[in-house]
């Protein structure tokens, strides 16, 4: 069985708050990542995680957690897309490209004067791709909260979600107030990225958030079989990301372990392929 | 004779400065097939906008079961010119119908017995009861259209919208849809109206039709408006109005204006 679970992986303290953190992450991406991925945002996504990145370098420039910089970089990030973006999906991208050029130029000057002004070490890997078995403990209840309050505010949503996806113009003859509705999306979506960055870093964040929605949706005809699915598929890669990570320890000769976000996104990749072409057979038959 | 479900007394509509709809009057009484008719840019979507309350109008009222148009109206059933579907949308037909019930709460949807029995009965009506397990992506334009006006029927509207439904079918789908919106109209005592550019396809079942052309119009019962004397006095110049074979065709004079002319086959310029 070692072979599989490296020696003290069900004790070691920083291995279950990875676990917990990434299960609460995964979690809310999922759910939340369905969404993305029918509503065609997968662009905007990825643009928040690099927002994020900005306020995960600039929390650490004034000795804030990381979690909060990654929520607040990315919630303002997705503020200034609604606001510069106007009602259509056209203005929505054009605005998300500019937020994005701004904010990967912050990060560049962020992680630079942390580079070169702090005096915690990798802080550029930290932010980037994620450290998360130096997570720190104390983070969990504030995680679960966040994730909490956007899972909470998905399920609310959720018809009026569902039909501003399908049609605008059919939701708009409902009375739904569409304008409304596309900012707590954002503001949720940003969230969940915020939570995603503390398991596979910034840069890979997009992993999570997309990766298992777009994977359950080409596999299931039902909304709720998707939502399931594309959770149990975030938790199950999360995780096994973390057991490979802890695992690898003992596969380099300099005794080092390899970044769980790698194993997350390479998992995640492979879901993905599996559940496509799954979808596809099924389809055929 | 049926109650009047839907009145329109002197409708403006300008956008961005620009008057769409210039006086615009007209009723629909319950149960009745009319014929929204008018070529591409006349305004037909820009009046089942504003009946949709998605266009504040100028001046004018819109009255609708008696009550004056709010923004949202349960009485009003929509079928949206288009709904472009992704692929991969994980939503089977019967659950995209009954989020026609009530798609516009907050909360999670909680399906009762009355709902789903609400759902397969509307199904039924529009012959899709076979389809309501499949994903609604895969269907075909003709399939897509029946659940749209399924999504549209479930929640028991007096009057249905539906903006160019058969502007992507081909012939034979749009003559089941048009038979099918028929029926409906007869069995289920649902008014329909339909925006289409041609009214060909429409003949056989129009109650109503309302002629739109250069922001006014002329409504009534078809035999009545389809005239060569009455859509000259709307277009502002003469035409003719030919029947061939069942088909009719409205045919203005050569040299003149032709920046209001429906298309070919219902005018054809010579």
């Amino acid at each position: 069985m070692h072979w599989l679970i490296a020696p003290g992986f069900f004790t070691s303290a920083p291995v279950h708050t990875a676990l917990v953190l990434s299960a609460i992450a995964a979690t809310v991406c999922a759910v939340v990542g369905v969404f993305t991925v029918l509503r065609g945002m997968a662009f905007a996504g990825h643009a928040l995680t690099d927002v994020a990145a900005t306020g995960g370098s600039g929390a650490v420039l004034v000795g804030a957690s990381p979690l909060t910089g990654f929520l607040t970089g990315a919630v303002a990030g997705a503020g200034a897309v609604a606001v510069a973006g106007g009602r259509d999906a056209r203005g929505r991208d054009v605005a998300t490209g500019i937020v994005l050029s701004l904010a990967t130029g912050l990060s560049a000057l962020f992680l630079y004067l942390d580079a070169t002004t702090s005096s915690a070490t990798g802080v550029t890997q930290r932010v980037l791709f994620g450290s998360l078995f130096s997570a720190d403990p104390s983070t969990v209840l504030p995680t679960l909260s966040v994730g909490l309050l956007a899972l909470v505010v998905t399920g609310l949503t959720v018809r009026p979600l569902v039909l501003t996806s399908l049609s605008v113009e059919l939701a708009r003859a409902r009375g739904i107030r569409v304008g409304l509705v596309n900012v707590v999306f954002l503001a949720t979506m940003a969230t969940a990225v915020g939570l995603s960055a503390l398991v596979s870093g910034s840069l890979l964040s997009t992993a999570l958030l997309i990766g298992p929605a777009v994977a359950a949706v080409r596999c299931t005809t039902r909304l709720s079989h998707a939502l399931v699915v594309a959770t149990a598929l975030g938790v199950g890669c999360s995780w096994l990301g973390i057991l490979l990570s802890y695992d690898s320890y003992n596969w380099m000769p300099n005794n080092q372990s390899l970044p769980v976000s790698f194993f997350v996104v390479v998992t995640v990749v492979l879901s993905y392929a599996i559940c496509t072409w799954w979808g596809t057979r099924a389809r055929r038959v | 004779m049926q109650p009047e479900i839907l009145s329109v007394e002197h409708l403006t509509v300008a956008l961005r400065g620009r008057v769409i709809l210039d006086d615009v009057s007209f009723v629909i009484r319950r149960g009745e097939f009319t014929g929204l008719i008018g070529s591409n840019g006349v305004g037909k979507t820009t009046l089942l906008r504003a009946l949709l309350g998605l266009e504040s109008p100028h001046s004018g009222v819109i009255t609708i079961d008696g009550a004056p148009r709010g923004r949202s109206h349960a009485a009003i059933g929509y079928v949206p010119q288009k709904i472009a579907l992704d692929a991969d949308v994980p939503l089977r037909v019967r659950d995209f119908v009954a989020l026609g019930l009530d798609a516009e709460r907050w909360g999670l949807p909680r399906r009762t017995a009355a709902h789903r029995a609400r759902v397969r009965e509307v199904l039924e009506a529009v012959g899709a009861t076979h389809l309501a397990d499949q994903r609604l992506s895969a269907l075909s334009g003709g399939e897509q259209q029946r659940v749209f006006i399924a999504h549209a029927l479930v929640r028991r509207p007096a009057i249905l919208l539906l903006d160019e439904p058969l502007a992507n079918l081909d012939p034979r789908n749009v003559q089941e849809i048009v038979a099918l919106l028929h029926r409906l109209a007869r069995e289920h005592d649902v008014a329909i109206l339909l925006s289409a550019h041609e009214m060909n396809a429409l003949l056989p079942v129009m109650d109503r039709v309302i002629y739109l052309t250069g922001g006014h119009c002329a409504s009534g019962p078809t035999n009545e408006v389809v005239q060569t004397d009455v859509l000259s006095a709307l277009y502002g110049h003469h035409v003719d109005v030919v029947q061939v074979h069942g088909r009719v065709f409205v045919i203005a004079e050569p040299n003149e204006a032709t920046d209001n002319l429906p298309e070919h086959p219902t005018l054809t310029v010579h």
